[in-house]
């Protein structure tokens, strides 16, 4: 999958089903702080990546990674 | 003791998401009763059901606040706005204030079934999403109300069968009464989703008059074949009367009575003239009254052969000769199981607020239990100041509310 469609994906999930401001969605947004992303929502975005990406987020590989470009990178480099 | 009043009313049923929608069904004798044709080919003996509107939450309260609202939760939502508005109570002044919830519910099925769903396919919890735990329990409604509206008081739910309703609002009464809190919201919901009815109909209690729904629904008629079921949800804000004053709230009604019982027979699903009975005598002593005092009695009767005959002859022991109406309005409802307590006192208040006893639907002719009581065949219009209403469950949990009007 190309980085831009990745990218694409993740904006659609974030602004339909989290129901994030599309405005908020840039790469350096803090998960957390910008785009307000909890605990909670995560657990619903690990069903949605593998629904969308179809591979499951393993929490301990989401260490160290606070925005949105470091969680694209991520499922860039998932699914290589 | 203090005084307890209403300051507040909410209803999403199939009669209508309002209370101005729904006093107008209630008039009118419109039923609320149709088909989910659904409901066959998922294997249900009876189709019927009680067609109550989703309400569309996107926009009315952010994800945070909404994902853990199952179906009646959104339903109690959608009751409780209505409800607090009346009241006059915004979220300034519940951030402001101690504000308690008391609600009713005694089941939340299709959270818990679909999270089944997931778990054969993905085996795996973590695939499950953070939503089913909050939607699946039986507080779902209080956990969720009280969360949404930022609430500070009491916090529980009652599961008492088809009595949860009418339960939740006695007890609110007793803790206003007993000086423990000074504004409650509480009431009944009930889910409608097929998931939550087929161990209902299992037992065969659904009517299975399929080629006229809006006839189906009869209670205290000769030719009853059993219950539709249906659900939504109502509010109702309690409050110390004295409070409510002090505010200058809009005072509807004063809660004046609470009686309860256990039938303390050895089958479950078997009602009791003797339980329906004891609860109604100790309302109307908590109340201070005598039959004579009732000038409408909401009755629980639901369309099963059984429980209405139960019922009639309770009703008929303690109102013979008096000049109380009785009326079901499960014949335009179907029967609101969870919420049905909460749900008829709000239909109660609407008749006393405008005069009226709503119909006791599809009723041609009474069976002979029923053919002795002033039962309201139509709409009756005449001035209503104390009302008394039924609400019976499974495992003989018996409820009766008393509420007197306030002018």
């Amino acid at each position: 999958m190309e980085r831009l469609e990745i990218e694409e994906k993740v904006k659609n999930f974030l602004t339909e089903d989290i129901e994030i401001d599309e405005e908020k969605i840039v790469p350096e947004a803090s998960l957390k702080d910008d785009l307000g992303i909890d605990s909670l929502d995560f657990v619903d975005i690990v069903v949605i990546v593998e629904k969308v990406f179809g591979f499951k987020i393993k929490q301990e590989e989401m260490k160290g990674i606070s925005t949105l470009k470091q969680f694209c990178d991520y499922i860039e480099a998932k699914l290589k | 003791m203090r005084r307890v009043v209403i300051s507040g009313m909410g209803i999403w049923s199939c009669l209508g998401t309002g209370v101005d929608e729904v006093k107008d069904s209630l008039y009118t004798g419109r039923s609320g009763i149709g088909i989910e044709e659904e409901r066959l080919s998922y294997g249900f003996q009876s189709p019927l059901t009680g067609l109550v509107p989703r309400p569309e939450l996107k926009g009315l309260i952010d994800r945070h606040l909404r994902r853990g609202l199952s179906e009646e939760a959104e339903y109690a939502y959608m009751a409780s706005r209505q409800a607090l508005e009346a009241a006059g109570l915004d979220q300034q002044w519940l951030d402001a204030h101690e504000v308690g919830c008391i609600f009713g519910n005694d089941s939340s099925a299709k959270p818990v079934i679909e999270t089944d769903r997931i778990m054969q396919e993905k085996r795996d919890t973590a695939l499950l999403g953070q939503s089913y735990i909050f939607q699946s329990m039986n507080s779902t409604v209080n956990m969720n109300m009280c969360t949404i509206f930022r609430l500070k008081g009491i916090n529980f739910t009652v599961s008492a069968a088809c009595a949860s309703g009418s339960h939740s609002i006695g007890l609110a009464y007793l803790f206003i009464k007993n000086g423990l809190q000074d504004v409650i919201l509480c009431g009944g919901a009930q889910e409608t989703n097929l998931y939550s009815m087929a161990s209902f109909d299992a037992i065969g209690a659904f009517s299975k008059r399929v080629d006229d729904p809006q006839r189906a629904s009869r209670p205290f008629d000769k030719d009853r074949d059993g219950l539709v079921p249906s659900g939504g949800a109502a509010a109702l804000v309690l409050e110390d009367y004295e409070h409510a004053r002090a505010r200058g709230a809009h005072i509807l009604a004063e809660v004046i009575g609470y009686g309860f019982s256990s039938n303390g027979t050895p089958v479950i699903s078997q009602p009791s003239e003797d339980g329906c009975l004891r609860a109604m005598r100790r309302a109307l002593d908590d109340a201070g009254l005598c039959p004579g005092d009732i000038d409408y009695v909401n009755a629980h009767a639901t369309g099963t052969v059984q429980g209405d005959r139960c019922e009639a002859l309770a009703l008929d022991t303690l109102f013979r000769g008096e000049h109380a109406w009785i009326s079901s309005t499960k014949g335009l409802t179907g029967h609101e199981c969870w919420m049905a307590g909460a749900s008829e006192l709000v239909y109660s208040l609407i008749m006393m607020k405008n005069g009226f006893v709503a119909p006791n639907a599809n009723l041609s002719e009474p069976d002979e239990a029923a053919s002795r009581l002033k039962l309201a065949a139509r709409t009756v219009d005449t001035p209503l100041d104390v009302i008394l209403s039924n609400s019976f469950g499974f495992g003989g949990t018996n409820c009766a509310i008393i509420i007197k009007n306030y002018q």
